[in-house]
């Protein structure tokens, strides 16, 4: 799409003198940053600060009114919203087969994540039946299943129970061994600064 | 300024109006077949001009929004329509009252009737939407891509609705087509009152837009307001 | 390493996908079949089917019986994606918008077909019609006019999401629009009853309005599935 794919020691991923609007209301102010390739990334701040706006900039859900933004093209990108993106009438493995052919991941990727979250025995059973935990469990497959360069997690902690909770704090360090960069917001600190090699802070749209 | 030049446009369009008025009922003369009735079609013709030109513009303004992205394409295109449906209504009611007087019925599906009539349904449908989505940048976007689609289907509208109704030519329409050429003083007449109906109609899009910048002004600052809370 | 499959096959894969849903919730696969006989059963009390002159009138019928049933059917098409914010992770996708859009559009027409040529055999039972004058040109003018109701209800389907109204806001939106290719059908579907010879301007009608609004639609399509 829009910005040019960076190469080499350039960052992959920043934003250069970025605003967002709602209206006439800037929800973002002239944001600067560079984030280097293998970094994880966690990004702070209150509510209604700006931090869901800036991490749909970063997947490109939206585009910035001003100034512009460096990411990986889609296909290396996951990115996991407040929602949980699965079809309840789908079956797990349909569900991940469906994300997966759209970002391009191979067709063993989907029951290879489904067996990592421990879900294979339930693999065939619609998303409908599962509990909560488990439907966490596969929707985290929809950004991780395609091995992206860039992982976008918003709020991912929130409302995990505590196996899923260690469950992903492995992933996000499998996918940090592996080379990716991770940006995510979280109000749990604890559990997301036991990974982050860096911070962000937003305040009313402005990085402090 | 900007106060002052509205006034002075609404006195000049209140001035004309009146005049207009005075001609079309004191100076020009009943006309031969039709007597006095024939008086709408100063309001009737114009009215329908007036409501095409704010169509085609709300069409032009909203295109014109989704290539810049400026807030003010989108606040000409809201304006813009909201000031032409009441044009569309004289337009309408004027010519429902003609045919009462002289087919005898208040409606008939006529083509141009049928069309009028769902070019308005559109248009407020356009109107529906905007006042549905709550978030500025939605509205903006959507609206715009709903007005393109509404020109483009008026067009269509327009067309078949024409070859739908001359399968079936309805009892009444020889009365129009019999009618013969338009005297002169009377066709000057329509001009003068299509464009004092246009001085009319920019006076309100001005008021409109005006809104509706400020509408958004306001709408930001209560975000604006809550970010703090 | 991983490659985004193509404009036709992610379109394709969307498809595919909402038919699949459909065939297992069966949401307004049902409710569109059940309405289209419902309302053919009720039009039988406003119009005698049993009247002399009604080849004239029971080809307009059938497709506003059909129009209703399309209504039903692309309003779920969008908000089929919001439940667990399936429109978000659909946007972050590497799936275009023109794709995303045409996939849905496919899978309702192929929907409203299915509801179309089930209720078909019980439309000529109740109503005495034989569509057997001439099949191909009535088939065409199916497909045709099914097409013009997708592609548009589609998108308007699309511009609604977010709304709460948008069951009640979709169909004020769309009717209106739709006049002149459901005219088109009538006209066509009436000649294809009563034998008459149809004039060539409708299919071009037909025709011109699924091509222009197809064009609109799929241009358009990244302007409304993008912030």
């Amino acid at each position: 799409m829009g910005s040019p794919l960076m190469q080499g020691n350039a960052a992959m991923l920043g934003a250069q003198g970025v605003w967002r609007y709602f209206g006439d209301f800037p929800a973002l102010r002239d944001i600067t940053f560079e984030i280097e390739p293998g970094a994880c990334v966690a990004l702070l701040g209150h509510n209604g600060a700006g931090k869901t706006t800036l991490l749909k900039l970063l997947a490109r859900l939206a585009a910035p009114q001003k100034g512009s933004i460096t990411a990986p093209p889609l296909t290396e990108t996951g990115y996991l919203g407040h929602g949980l993106g699965l079809y309840e009438d789908l079956s797990a493995l349909e569900n991940l087969r469906f994300w997966g052919e759209l970002h391009g991941a191979p067709a063993e990727a989907s029951s290879q994540w489904l067996k990592r979250v421990e879900l294979d025995h339930v693999a065939t059973a619609p998303v409908r039946q599962f509990s909560r935990g488990m439907r966490q469990r596969v929707a985290l497959g929809r950004a991780f299943q395609h091995f992206p360069k860039l992982l976008v997690l918003d709020e991912p902690f929130t409302g995990l129970d505590e196996r899923s909770v260690k469950l992903l704090q492995e992933v996000l360090r499998e996918a940090l061994e592996r080379g990716s960069t991770i940006v995510l917001s979280s109000h749990q600190i604890p559990e997301v600064m036991a990974l982050a090699t860096r911070t962000l802070k937003l305040d009313r749209g402005r990085l402090v | 300024m900007r106060e002052k030049l509205l006034y002075g446009l609404g006195l000049a369009a209140m001035l004309y109006l009146v005049r207009n008025l005075y001609v079309i009922f004191l100076v020009l003369p009943d006309e031969l077949a039709q007597g006095a009735i024939y008086r709408v079609f100063y309001f009737h013709l114009p009215g329908y001009f007036t409501a095409a030109i704010c169509y085609l513009l709300a069409g032009i303004f909203s295109a014109m929004y989704l290539i810049t992205r400026k807030w003010k394409w989108d606040s000409l295109a809201a304006a813009i329509t909201e000031v032409g449906l009441p044009f569309a209504a004289m337009n309408l009611i004027t010519g429902m009252i003609w045919g009462r007087i002289i087919w005898g019925i208040w409606w008939t599906w006529d083509p141009r009737l049928t069309s009028a009539l769902i070019s308005a349904l559109i248009y407020a449908g356009y109107l529906m939407l905007r006042q549905a989505i709550p978030d500025p940048t939605e509205r903006a976007k959507n609206s715009a891509v709903m007005a393109i689609f509404a020109f483009t289907s008026v067009i269509f509208t327009y067309k078949s609705n024409e070859w739908f109704r001359t399968q079936h030519p309805g009892p009444v329409l020889s009365i129009r087509t019999g009618g013969g050429t338009i005297d002169p003083q009377m066709e000057w007449m329509l001009a003068h009152n299509l464009l004092a109906l246009l001085l009319l109609a920019g006076l309100l899009l001005a008021i409109r837009w005006r809104q509706e910048e400020r509408q958004r002004e306001i709408e930001s600052l209560r975000r604006e307001a809550l970010s703090f809370s | 390493m991983s490659a985004a499959p193509s404009l036709l096959s992610a379109a394709w894969q969307i498809a595919r996908k909402d038919l699949r849903q459909e065939l297992r919730g069966k949401e307004s696969l049902n409710a569109a079949l059940s309405l289209t006989v419902v309302l053919l059963i009720l039009f039988s009390f406003a119009f005698d089917p049993a009247a002399e002159d009604s080849k004239q009138w029971s080809g307009g019928l059938l497709w506003l019986v059909y129009s209703f049933a399309g209504a039903l059917i692309v309003n779920r098409s969008f908000a089929r994606e919001l439940m667990n914010d399936c429109l978000e992770a659909l946007r972050a996708s590497p799936v275009p918008s023109s794709a995303l859009f045409l996939g849905k559009a496919v899978a309702c027409f192929l929907i409203l077909m299915g509801v179309e040529l089930t209720a078909l055999p019980a439309f000529c039972v109740f109503y005495g019609v034989s569509l057997l004058g001439a099949p191909a040109t009535f088939i065409a003018t199916l497909a045709l006019t099914t097409w013009a109701v997708t592609v548009l209800g589609t998108m308007f389907s699309a511009l609604t999401v977010n709304l709460h109204m948008r069951e009640l806001m979709l169909p004020v939106l769309v009717y209106p629009m739709l006049i002149p290719p459901l005219v088109a059908a009538i006209e066509i579907t009436r000649g294809v009853i009563t034998g008459e010879p149809v004039p060539e301007i409708w299919f071009r009608l037909l025709i011109g309005f699924d091509i222009i609004f197809t064009a609109l639609a799929v241009a358009l399509a990244e302007v409304v599935l993008t912030d």
